[in-house]
């Protein structure tokens, strides 16, 4: 395999790609042991310490928890989406009355840091004494902040598509809405299909947001098994267990958004260019 | 609007150590995941299976995880393997950690859209590894490289937030102080998006300037 950097490899590069082979395999298997060294100095492996995820009540915990997780990703979600949809229609309005207060909110948001966005649901209802949930606290900073981004995907998608498509529909007769629902929606939604999963996936690592505000979600039920001192205070194994939770749903989605970029990407009937399902920090829109 | 100014004027105090201690964390972590990433960044363009299979394996594990959980395992996990960092090197290191990952897929996926056939070319010329590397393929892999990688930077400058809730003061964390000083919470917010947007539309003017400037055609 030649690459940008490599040509293929002679006798001499093979012996000395082998010898690189060998001492990274050697500090590699020397990190792992080092931290289980660690692990085991410190007592990690006792059995004290895994017992309680026997329990079948510890076990539920986790589950309401990984359930709290999942409500408040899935209402955020949705109304993410339907955040998007119509700030994006706003955006690609031809009406500056509409277009530009869009844009801003569109901007203002996507600049303001997530945490910000959710205190803003937290602590103003604490000071004018009215009672809000938790779950909505979180759920608003999440819906603004993602569905500006997706507002911002929506854009891109529907402006992927070729400007022959349009021109066609028009010249047909037509009209704005008709194009739009009939000629760009549907090959708009193969191209950003993927970017939109790779965003959701983003919407549920941030539900995580909900520990600051002491929203009962997985990572603060971690923190309560982890802090239990009968079970020699298991924070090791509690937050090893909750990153095995989040990293198998997140990665399954995110294998998900990029075997559908592979596909959509293959498929004829994609006219526009299929946007990337990489998150590039949280701000992969920021770029298109 | 007396009053927005005056929450403004009482508590400059906290604003200022909050919003240095943002910078500060920014600047230390933005070094710290610059030199990370581009470490395996290379790994993953190196000739050599092994490191390639770490520096993936390593990208798809902290992007698939929330960087509260990293925070959380370091400051609550680390310190029960013997291992004692304070809140602010702990948010340090968390953030350097999680961007690292990010910082990485730029500088893979940079190096990547330079064709083949430059490279190909070059060495038909007889030009040398370090040759082809620095006058070919990095020319052109950092023009492609500078906007996403302050994409980057700058979604980790609004992640400096999440040290508020370990302890740390930051920017994030002056609501809190602000609870028990008693002042109105919108007003302290307003402020913190205020010095929020001073921070990061600077950052986002500077990057679309150099993505228009530097769009390479291929």
């Amino acid at each position: 395999m030649t690459s940008v950097l490599y040509d293929l490899p002679g006798p001499k590069a093979r012996r000395r790609n082998l010898l690189l082979s060998v001492l990274a395999t050697a500090g590699i298997v020397a990190l792992i042991a080092f931290i289980g060294y660690k692990f085991s100095a410190t007592g990690q492996f006792e059995p004290r310490k895994w017992e309680q995820f026997q329990y079948a009540s510890v076990q539920r915990e986790l589950l309401t928890g990984l359930w709290a997780t999942l409500k408040a990703a899935g209402i955020a979600a949705v109304l993410a989406l339907l955040f998007g949809a119509v700030f994006a229609s706003a955006r690609l309005s031809d009406k500056w009355i509409l277009r530009v207060p869009a844009t801003f909110v569109v901007e203002l948001f996507r600049a303001i840091p997530l945490l910000i966005l959710i205190f803003f649901g937290y602590y103003v209802p604490l000071q004018y004494g009215w009672s809000i949930d938790k779950l909505w606290a979180l759920v608003i900073g999440l819906m603004l902040y993602n569905g500006s981004v997706l507002a911002e995907i929506f854009r891109a998608g529907i402006n992927a598509v070729p400007y022959g498509q349009s021109e066609g529909a028009y010249a047909i007769g037509m009209r704005k809405n008709q194009v739009l629902r009939l000629i760009l929606l549907p090959q708009a939604f193969r191209s950003m299909l993927p970017a939109i999963v790779s965003q959701l996936v983003v919407l549920l690592k941030d539900t995580a947001l909900g520990f600051i505000i002491t929203y009962p979600e997985l990572l603060f039920v971690g923190k309560q098994i982890g802090g239990r001192l009968p079970f020699g205070l298991p924070y090791v194994p509690a937050y090893l267990i909750v990153a095995a939770i989040y990293i198998s749903i997140c990665g399954l989605l995110s294998i998900l958004a990029w075997w559908l970029q592979k596909r959509l990407s293959r498929l004829p009937r994609t006219a526009g260019k299929v946007l990337p399902a990489q998150d590039i920090g949280r701000d992969a829109s920021a770029r298109v | 609007m007396a009053e927005f100014l005056r929450v403004l004027t009482d508590n400059a105090d906290l604003f200022r150590e909050g919003f240095f201690n943002t910078v500060k964390l920014f600047l230390i972590a933005g070094v710290g995941s610059l030199v990370l990433g581009m470490l395996l960044g290379a790994m993953r363009v190196s000739p050599v299976p092994a490191l390639r299979a770490f520096g993936a394996t390593y990208v798809n594990v902290v992007r698939n995880t929330p960087l509260t959980l990293v925070f959380a395992f370091l400051v609550f996990a680390v310190p029960k393997l013997d291992v004692n960092i304070d809140y602010f090197p702990s948010a340090c290191i968390a953030l350097t950690l999680y961007t690292a990952a990010f910082v990485c897929e730029v500088v893979r996926s940079g190096v990547n859209t330079v064709a083949t056939g430059q490279a190909e070319a070059a060495r038909a010329l007889g030009m040398t590894f370090g040759q082809v590397l620095t006058l070919i393929v990095l020319p052109q892999a950092l023009r492609a490289m500078v906007p996403p990688m302050m994409s980057v930077f700058i979604a980790m400058l609004k992640n400096t937030t999440i040290a508020a809730g370990f302890s740390v003061l930051e920017a994030g964390a002056i609501p809190a102080y602000m609870s028990e000083r008693g002042e109105p919470q919108f007003a302290v917010l307003l402020w913190i998006t205020i010095g929020f947007l001073i921070l990061v539309l600077p950052l986002v003017a500077l990057q679309r300037f150099l993505e228009r400037k530097w769009a390479v055609a291929r």
